[in-house]
């Protein structure tokens, strides 16, 4: 809401000196965010006179163009120019040149003097310009900031203006005002009026306050007006679409009158464009009051208004040239002729007032909020009207405000009262809340005394009854918020002060610190960190292609993901089933700023869906959903776990004196998953895999020892690295942190350990290539018995020696006895017994 | 003394073999000590020093020979040249001793010193890993929260309509449902979005914990504004709510104060101004009394918060008549921008490492 200061002293007091920020800063005080601040005087300056055009000649040049050489008189006749400054001609007439056309001699102008500075930082200077000295401009209105719709000069005769020669044109066309605009929250309608703002500056400074309502004498109605019915056939939520519609009629306005300036530039400065007289009033004292009003040409309704709920395919062309087709829930106002405007929102084209306007019909409603909104949402037609509705418009200022519109189109555009007057609808019931006493004391934490909290709630405009244990308040008309006992209380503190609410440390029951999951996944995050990677926070918006790839093992298959319905940006529409697409967006980026070691990991959720999405209805608010609906709404809940995913491309760390940096390969990618699984106590099983993003000869699929799938690893595809512009042997992992954790021990429990010798010894066994080192390894353990305390992969070898299709694996065995020193025989027989299980089970044999 | 001569020593420049000196000349044998020990203070290493005491106490030295008479003298004479003998052969190998130990540190010494280091070009043979200071950031503020004793709650991120609206007391079609710029999802009659704060974890906790309630929630939202310096449609947030027996605001403000001098530094203060949410009532903006702003001391608005809006509780079970509380909400990103001044809030989410790593752990 933008607050003109001129409009604003006229209903509050508002000191001489007061600026635009010092209005919005009290205003601040009682609970309005500040926004901007609207000055034209911080982009002009004089001097900027009206002058007289007393000669003007047309001299066609040779580029085609014709411009006006001008003499124009600055000063009132007989007078000398008091201005001295270079340019300026003491005899009080300058030579201009003009390139409009628009004027006359004879016409009064606005001139911009030497010296004067336009928007955009415009300086004006005497000039060389078509063999003349050109001293000053003849302005426009959009040179003078004041709109974009005219090109033309301002011939001041079309706003009704005849001023003395030499008149300071900035206060002549209201340009020294400025405005405070504000931001409103939505419980707070009545403040999108300069009625409200005033109302609410006084509260702020604790001031007197005139209400422009109250100065308003609303002629008592010598008959019926124009016919009027309130046909609500199908009430949202019970309430009827129209409880108030105030109809009043003007003969015989002057459809050429042209607005007042002082009209004008409020308007202007309020963010509204002057369009027409009868428009601008109706903008002037909805802006005023708060009640939008709509104005028809009274000749051109057919028979009386109906305000009814549309009907089936029912259509209007609206006042923006669009035909419309409504809604059974669209409120409309209708004629003889059928569908004249969606009420409270936009009107029809077919009795829109025109400049061949004599009668008006003005319309001052009020309309139920929810139905205004909603049509406002199904046409996507917000407008001034339609966001006061929503908000809650005063239901008490409809008649106060057709009759300001009266006042104004009598006195503006030479019309004549018609002294009948329509008034439909019934009053909404008054809202009473009782406050309990000591109710706000104990919720501000503030002792407040009694005949405060009265005094203040009174200041608001409500009535307050005092009662057994209390008080019953009765919101004013135009406070549709103040409905419990909690409203009442802000409005108490908040004209109070929220600076003197004192501050208490409530004390918290013991808690029981992070929860299990929590520290395993911070413990995660920082060993990965500890590990070397660097973490990122990528946007879960991915393309179909992405999900496409990365979410399914096999290409082909798609994947079920949750598809934005409105997403910034059509081609990352989806939500994420992998980490990896962000990932490789992060690393190419990086890539393209020239850094080509990279490290990267990211935890979040993916989202999965599957099975049931989301419910078809959701239940009222203010009251529990029983236990069916609410488990209803868990289970619609998709899936959403945490994930881990990392990445690695390039080398491992910088070259240096004595150190040779190692690249990346598929076993850092493999290493990374395993370093989730040990920080969170899990172990994790490795087997190849496949996977399409994957290299076919690289992959890891990723189980916990119940054999589920928690993850992959490995080389990423070289076709599509190839395709993402990224290094070959970019390798990366992903895995479900959520899984992973859920399967850590709840108690680990303890290993004893044997102090006797150890006994080591080493085996090689030939195997078949294809047989995983992993099921080799796992065999000897399980055929070593209970002895072998360890055994591990130390080497793997091919080639000269071993015949094709085959490899070498060597293994180092630890064996050692719980209660006794081995003997080379036992660690010798234990190993026999390993290496026979290998070659029963692989035709392993020993090198 | 037995030394075996060594075949590969060089020889001492006096070794031209003499005859044996009488063990009893005092004047002989004082004059070999002399000798020798002139010989050891000048070897210069420990290869001059061998050499030395080869030269002056092997088999074939002066010494080594006139101690070699001494079984051939007589009974009588026996005991002086053994004791002359003895002695000056002592003084030789005390000198010895003290000789080798000066060589062998100075030799140690030498070794050290040729084995010296640039550590100044020391490699760094594993890379800097980082956190991303937002995470790190938001483990803070929940530390701060733990330490008060409260719990911390975590909730979806794709939500139902109910827990991120209704619950919180969004009426269907009230302006302010429309203000929290939703990212919906396919298909709409699914009643699925994004939630645009993390209060939906508000309303969990309090259906699926005991009363009285104190949590943290920290997470990822969701608004459909465009990325731009100041604005990003994912963010992070943390939510606090307390609900107990007789909470006020003043409650409200002291929580909050405590926890802005732990996080921002003991000169932090809060400011409270009216304001709207739906789910509070009163509500309040917070603004933050910043010391140490780029610029100069300002005030920071840094979120919002209120006493729980009594529709909010009947949603969940809970008597409004019996329990209040109050609730807060404050932006991760924002503190980051104002607490360690990130200018663009780009530089937070391309995942550009030089950000990361510039924080490195800490924060």
């Amino acid at each position: 809401m933008r607050i003109p200061l001129t409009w604003l002293r006229e209903y509050a007091q508002v000191p001489a000196g007061a600026t635009a920020e010092d209005v919005m800063a009290e205003l601040v005080k009682v609970g309005f965010e500040e926004e901007d601040v609207h000055r034209p005087l911080d982009s002009i300056s004089g001097p900027i006179v009206v002058g007289q055009v007393l000669s003007l000649v047309k001299e066609p040049q040779t580029n085609g163009k014709t411009i006006n050489w001008c003499s124009v008189r600055v000063v009132p006749e007989g007078a000398s120019q008091a201005l001295d400054i270079d340019g300026i001609d003491p005899s009080g007439v300058q030579g201009i040149v003009c390139g409009a056309h628009n004027f006359e001699v004879g016409d009064k102008v606005v001139v911009t003097l030497p010296g004067a500075v336009l928007p955009g930082d415009f300086r004006i200077t005497p000039r060389k310009t078509y063999g003349h000295v050109s001293a000053g401009m003849i302005a426009s209105v959009r040179e003078l900031g004041m709109g974009e719709e005219h090109d033309g000069i301002l011939v001041l005769s079309t706003l009704g203006l005849d001023p003395e020669l030499g008149t300071d044109a900035l206060e002549l066309l209201g340009l020294t005002d400025s405005a405070a605009e504000i931001n409103v929250t939505p419980d707070r309608g009545y403040v999108f009026s300069i009625r409200g703002a005033a109302r609410e500056y006084a509260h702020a400074t604790g001031t007197p306050f005139t209400d422009p309502a109250a100065l308003v004498s609303v002629t008592a109605a010598t008959g019926p007006g124009f016919p009027v019915r309130l046909d609500d056939n199908a009430p949202i939520y019970g309430l009827p679409g129209c409880d108030r519609f105030v109809a009043r009629t003007v003969h015989g306005i002057n459809p050429a009158a042209p607005t007042p300036t002082w009209m004008s530039s409020r308007l202007r400065l309020a963010g509204m464009r002057s369009i027409s007289l009868p428009v601008d009033i109706s903008n002037y004292v909805m802006l005023e009051l708060g009640q939008p009003l709509h104005f028809y040409d009274a000749d051109k309704l057919s028979g009386g208004i109906v305000v009814r709920r549309a009907s089936g395919g029912e259509t209007l062309e609206t006042l923006d040239g669009k035909v419309r087709t409504l809604d059974a829930e669209d409120l409309l106002i209708t004629d003889g002729s059928g569908a004249i405007g969606v009420a409270g929102v936009m009107g029809g084209a077919s009795t829109e007032v025109t400049a061949a306007t004599t009668t008006v019909l003005i319309e001052a409603a009020h309309f139920e909020e929810v139905s205004i909104a909603r049509s406002r949402r199904r046409h996507k037609l917000p407008s001034e009207a339609s966001k006061r509705f929503e908000r809650g418009v005063d239901w008490n200022v409809a008649d106060k405000a057709a009759q300001r519109a009266v006042n104004l189109l009598v006195e503006l555009a030479g019309g004549t009262e018609d002294t009948t007057g329509t008034d439909a609808g019934t009053a909404p019931a008054p809202v009473t809340v009782f406050l309990p006493a000591g109710f706000t004391s104990a919720r501000i934490g503030i002792d407040f005394p009694p005949e405060q909290i009265v005094a203040s709630l009174e200041d608001l405009g409500g009535v307050v009854e005092t009662v057994d244990g209390g008080w019953n308040v009765t919101a004013p008309s135009w406070r549709h918020d103040l409905v419990t006992p909690e409203d009442l209380t802000e409005e108490v503190a908040r004209l109070v002060g929220y600076d003197l609410i004192p501050a208490t440390l409530p004390v918290a029951p013991p808690g029981r610190g992070y929860s299990r999951t929590q520290q395993q996944r911070r413990r995660v995050v920082q060993a990965l960190a500890d590990f070397g990677l660097t973490e990122v926070l990528a946007y879960p918006f991915v393309s179909k292609a992405a999900n496409d790839t990365f979410g399914v093992t096999e290409a082909g298959a798609g994947r079920s993901a949750v598809k934005l319905a409105n997403p910034l940006s059509e081609e990352f529409g989806y939500l994420r089933t992998s980490m990896l697409p962000g990932l490789i967006e992060t690393a190419k980026r990086n890539h393209s700023r020239g850094f080509h070691d990279l490290a990267l990991f990211e935890s979040g959720l993916v989202f999965l869906p599957s099975g049931t999405f989301g419910t078809a209805s959701i239940p009222p608010l203010g009251i529990k959903p029983s236990d069916d609906v609410l488990d209803a709404l868990y289970d619609g809940i998709p899936y959403q776990p945490l994930t881990i995913g990392a990445l690695f491309t390039g080398m491992d760390s910088p070259a240096a004196p004595g150190h040779t940096p190692r690249a990346w390969d598929w076993a850092d990618a493999i290493d990374a998953a395993r370093l989730v699984a040990d920080v969170a106590g899990v172990d994790l099983v490795v087997e190849q895999g496949t996977h399409q993003a994957f290299h076919p000869g690289r992959a890891a699929v990723l189980k916990l020892r119940s054999g589920e799938v928690v993850g992959h690893a490995g080389e990423l595809h070289p076709k599509l690295l190839a395709e993402q512009h990224l290094p070959a042997r970019t390798v990366a992992m992903e895995i479900n942190a959520e899984k992973v954790f859920d399967a850590a021990a709840d108690v680990i429990v303890a290993k004893p350990i044997s102090t006797f010798p150890v006994a080591t010894q080493d085996v090689a066994l030939v195997v078949p290539a294809e047989i995983p080192a992993a099921a080799v390894l796992e065999t000897l353990r399980e055929g070593a018995g209970a002895l072998l305390e360890d055994v591990a992969l130390f080497d793997e070898y091919q080639g000269a020696a071993i015949p094709d299709g085959s490899k070498s694996l060597a293994f180092g065995l630890r064996f050692r006895a719980m209660d006794r020193t081995l003997t080379a025989d036992e660690a010798s027989a234990a190993r026999a017994s390993a290496v026979a299980l290998a070659a029963e089970r692989f035709g392993a044999t020993q090198r | 003394m037995s030394d075996t001569p060594e075949k590969t020593a060089a020889p001492a420049p006096e070794s031209s073999i003499p005859a044996a000196p009488d063990p009893l000349d005092e004047a002989a044998i004082g004059a070999a000590v002399e000798q020798a020990l002139a010989a050891i203070a000048a070897a210069a290493n420990l290869d001059e020093l061998k050499s030395a005491r080869l030269a002056h106490t092997g088999e074939k030295s002066p010494l080594s020979l006139a101690n070699r008479v001494i079984g051939g003298l007589s009974k009588e004479f026996k005991a002086a040249a053994g004791k002359l003998m003895g002695a000056s052969r002592g003084r030789v190998a005390k000198a010895l001793a003290a000789r080798t130990g000066v060589l062998e540190a100075e030799d140690a010494a030498r070794i050290l010193i040729e084995e010296t280091v640039d550590v100044t070009a020391a490699p760094r043979r594993r890379r800097a890993g980082a956190r991303h200071p937002l995470s790190t950031l938001q483990d803070r503020v929940c530390d701060i929260f733990v330490g008060m004793g409260w719990e911390i709650a975590e909730g979806p991120e794709l939500e139902s309509e109910w827990f991120n609206f209704d619950a919180l007391n969004f009426k269907p079609d009230h302006p302010a449902r429309e203000m929290q710029d939703t990212f919906f999802v396919e298909p709409p009659e699914a009643h699925l979005l994004l939630r645009t704060h993390t209060s939906p974890v508000q309303v969990r906790s309090l259906l699926e914990r005991e009363l009285p309630v104190y949590v943290l929630c920290p997470g990822k939202v969701f608004r459909t504004d465009e990325l731009d310096a100041t604005h990003t449609p994912v963010f992070h947030q943390f939510e606090g709510l307390a609900i107990d027996k007789g909470l006020s605001m003043a409650d409200l403000r002291g929580t909050l104060e405590h926890f802005v001098r732990q996080m921002f530094g003991e000169e932090a203060i809060v400011r409270l101004r009216p304001n709207y949410f739906p789910f509070t009532e009163p509500s309040a903006e917070l603004d933050v009394w910043h010391p140490g702003a780029k610029g100069g001391p300002r005030w920071i608005e840094w979120g919002g918060c209120g006493m729980v809006n009594p529709n909010v509780l009947r949603a969940v079970g809970i008597d409004p008549d019996e329990y209040s509380g109050f609730a807060f909400g404050m932006g991760i990103e924002r503190a980051l921008m104002f607490r360690n001044e990130v200018a663009d809030m780009h530089d937070m989410i391309e995942g550009d490492i030089r950000f990361s790593e510039h924080f490195g752990m800490e924060i």
